[in-house]
């Protein structure tokens, strides 16, 4: 992993900038932004590894995230007995008839000889097969939604530290990336990103409407965290310590007792509130780090390079024995799985699973944006990709507003251009996306941190 | 006898009716979506905003138009106000094609970087719309709202059943046969349309013969800007204007192009009702019908509905999946992408 002086210039910019959103709107939203940085940079991490590594097109990301929200869920949540006991056996047995329908249809498929044959069986034995699981399947929904709707109506999970989801959450995404590339891995790219943009669309109005696997809309929420809670630090000895002990000077010129209490339990608070974002910086941090460690490891492994020859020349690497179709499967679940870690981690940072907040745009086209911007074919691209464009999303609001107040000075404060203009501040940060991407694309269409050419 | 009537009026109004007005406007979409494909060579994800500017604009003028109390009686104002949409969706997509689209097709890129391309113009249009109207949801639609009230139906006929016809929805289907005609007429009788025809069929061949492509490539934007315009406006004035809406419109109208056939303008309209239909048959309640036709001992006690409306919009990409694995050229052997 060794840096040159351009990747350095990237890195030392970032880490500057978020300094400097430290001291001007403080450390708090500095780390916010930060953590939401790293989240990015695993998503931009999964999807260049599928695009960058393969040229595989992965429009699915929404859907992945939510499964690793999903996992975040199942994992962490208590079981909630009550619904085990009304609802468990008729899941288990449409889980079972739906195994042998899988069996049936399989043994049709290889008995019939006959290619019309084929389908019109297949067809009514799945017809006939879902119309019986239906009737068990509803009849054990209905009684798991009745428990409790208000605070439970769901399965609950496993009761397990949340951190284990982010393993979990990876392989939710990997096993529906399989059952996605198996069925449409062999179309034409543009033809994939629109099959796999919609087939996330239903693995999200999924999630949003079988409550009694997720709660659908009713959301879930006070899912634990992998880090202490603030309330639990400001009552702990060691952590009133510790922010003495760092802002002894500032405490030490303060002599009026009350003063001093109240100085340092203000300290406490904030301090708090950072020391919690700070723990979930690191956990973050290391999963990058480890992920990127592993992810530039492949880059440069043979495999890699089959990778780099299957997506340069398909025909020829075809033609040197490479299976393309298996190593194409392979390389979109593990991109997607990746994708689905980063969304177990998303759910853990915001402590809550809220189906109908996955939307196309902030989860999959933005993410996109981040892997062009970045430079796709290269890790430090894309995490830096992540970092930028996160950024910018967040910071474009507040430099906006700046900059229509300078070029409104001139107006009237009532003038009616001006305050539609401040209305629509929220707006201006799709623009910026979408000029960044245009001018990208147009004038450095490898990315602000390209591909390295490798000649081995 | 009679309860038969009746079920084919429960059917007429809560799913033909309202499938053939969806449709149509699915179908105006697709064709867009097709003509690009088959011309420009690349999956255009800005459509849907491209359908969004132009209603947006046709809303802007239909508020000047009633400002200046000009109306058109019974009929919406929107209608006055729709040329003046399609010329401005003509120029958004002329502009996008000047500055954006126009380097790539020279360079030859892949349509995969033109897909990519597609997205920023996606969201740079999706944020001029929301700094011009916001997201707040916008119901423009005046004039007589209903041209059969379900009330007046009984009354005419005596069933137990009414029929509602909304005028939007007659509107919407005029207007779509109206510019279907026109739109195959002059892809298959003029002299423009055939030059286009060859140029999607084989551009190399079309250049060998004299045609022009530029000239094709901005006749091509005429139409893609005003079958936007329309659909979108028509989607607008059936259920109500929000900019957000027609993001998730576009998959619906992908899904319409490809299950059709993607490069078959014909496909694409036929893709449109399949898609519509299968979307309103499939999370339909039939509980109704059926009470009409079968005997009382028989009578269902569920809603006999397939899947609940929730996965409506699942239906149109399942659809479109099953018809990828089936036949991956879609039902009119469109280009195999």
């Amino acid at each position: 992993m060794r840096f040159d002086k351009y990747e350095w210039t990237a890195i030392s910019i970032m880490v500057s900038l978020f300094i400097f959103v430290g001291f001007v709107q403080g450390w708090s939203v500095s780390l916010v932004i930060l953590n939401m940085c790293i989240i990015s940079a695993i998503m931009t991490m999964g999807v260049n590894i599928s695009w960058g590594y393969a040229g595989v097109i992965n429009f699915g990301v929404m859907g992945f995230l939510a499964m690793g929200g999903l996992a975040a869920v199942l994992v962490s949540y208590p079981p909630i007995k009550e619904a085990w006991q009304v609802g468990g056996s008729g899941l288990g047995i449409s889980f079972i008839l739906l195994i042998l329908l899988v069996i049936a249809v399989f043994f049709i498929t290889k008995l019939v000889e006959k290619k019309s044959h084929k389908y019109w069986f297949n067809g009514l034995v799945i017809l006939f097969g879902l119309i019986i699981i239906r009737y068990f399947f509803l009849n054990a929904t209905a009684k798991i939604e009745e428990i409790d709707p208000a605070l439970a109506g769901f399965l609950g999970g496993a009761n397990l530290p949340i951190i284990f989801s982010w393993v979990v959450g990876g392989f939710f995404a990997g096993g529906v990336a399989f059952v996605i590339g198996k069925v449409a891995l062999g179309l034409r790219s543009d033809y994939l990103a629109i099959v796999t943009l919609g087939i996330s669309e239903i693995v999200v109005s999924v999630l949003k409407h079988e409550e009694w696997l997720s709660r659908g809309v009713k959301n879930v929420i006070g899912l634990k965290r992998p880090v202490p809670y603030e309330i639990n630090l400001q009552n702990s000895e060691w952590f009133i310590n510790m922010v003495t002990w760092f802002n002894s000077s500032k405490l030490n010129n303060i002599i009026d007792p009350d003063t001093k209490q109240e100085v340092l339990n203000n300290l406490i608070i904030d301090g708090s509130g950072i020391f919690v974002k700070l723990n979930y910086a690191l956990l973050f941090f290391i999963v990058m780090i480890v992920i990127y460690y592993f992810a530039n490891k492949a880059q440069i492994s043979p495999w890699g390079r089959m990778m780099r020859a299957i997506r340069d020349n398909e025909v020829s690497a075809n033609a040197m024995g490479k299976d393309i179709v298996k190593q194409h499967l392979i390389i979109f679940v593990i991109g997607a799985a990746i994708v689905g870690v980063a969304g177990a981690m998303l759910v853990t940072l915001d402590g809550l699973f809220t189906p109908s907040g996955y939307r196309p745009l902030r989860f999959t086209f933005i993410i996109w944006i981040m892997v062009i911007v970045g430079g796709s074919g290269n890790n430090l691209g894309a995490i830096f990709g992540g970092f930028v464009i996160w950024f910018a999303w967040i910071e474009v609001a507040p430099l906006t507003t700046f900059l229509i107040e300078i070029f409104t000075s001139g107006m009237d404060p009532q003038n009616a251009i001006r305050l539609h203009l401040l209305d629509s501040v929220p707006y201006f940060r799709y623009l910026l996306m979408g000029m960044v991407l245009l001018l990208i694309l147009r004038y450095r269409p490898k990315g602000i941190i390209p591909e390295k050419v490798r000649h081995s | 006898m009679i309860d038969f009537i009746n079920s084919i009026v429960v059917l007429l109004n809560f799913v033909i009716i309202p499938g053939l007005s969806y449709g149509s406007q699915l179908a105006l979409g697709a064709l867009g979506v097709t003509f690009v494909y088959a011309v420009l060579r690349f999956a255009n994800f800005a459509h849907g905003e491209l359908m969004s500017f132009g209603a947006m604009i046709t809303i802007l003028f239909t508020w000047f138009f009633q400002s200046q109390n000009i109306g058109l009686g019974i009929l919406p104002t929107a209608l006055i106000a729709l040329p003046f949409g399609i010329l401005a969706t003509i120029v958004l997509g002329l502009l996008s094609d000047k500055f954006v689209f126009k380097y790539y097709r020279k360079q030859k890129s892949v349509p995969v970087v033109l897909a990519m391309v597609s997205i920023g113009v996606m969201f740079v249009v999706n944020a001029i719309i929301r700094i011009i109207v916001g997201t707040e949801t916008i119901k423009f639609s005046d004039g007589q709202k209903f041209i059969m009230k379900a009330k007046q139906f009984k009354a005419m006929t005596g069933l137990n059943e009414g029929l509602a016809l909304k005028s939007s929805q007659v509107i919407t289907i005029l207007i779509t046969i109206l510019l279907l005609t026109f739109t195959f007429w002059f892809l298959q009788k003029t002299k423009t349309g055939k030059s286009m025809r060859a140029f999607s069929d084989n551009e190399d061949l079309a250049l060998l013969s004299g045609i022009n492509p530029d000239r094709v490539v901005f006749i091509t934007w005429l139409i893609v800007g005003t079958l936007a315009c329309v659909a979108g406006t028509l989607y607008g004035l059936d259920k109500s204007y929000k900019p957000i809406i027609y993001l998730n419109l576009v998959l619906p109208v992908f899904a319409s192009a490809i299950v059709g056939g993607i490069g078959s303008p014909f496909g694409a309209v036929v893709g449109g009702y399949v898609i519509a239909f299968s979307e309103i048959m499939v999370t339909y309640a039939y509980k109704k019908f059926f009470k009409y036709l079968l005997p009382e001992s028989l009578e269902p006690s569920s809603l006999v509905q397939l899947l609940s409306t929730d996965y409506k919009f699942a239906v149109s990409f399942t659809i479109l999946v099953i018809v990828l694995l089936i036949r991956p050229s879609g039902i009119f052997r469109g280009k195999v992408l």
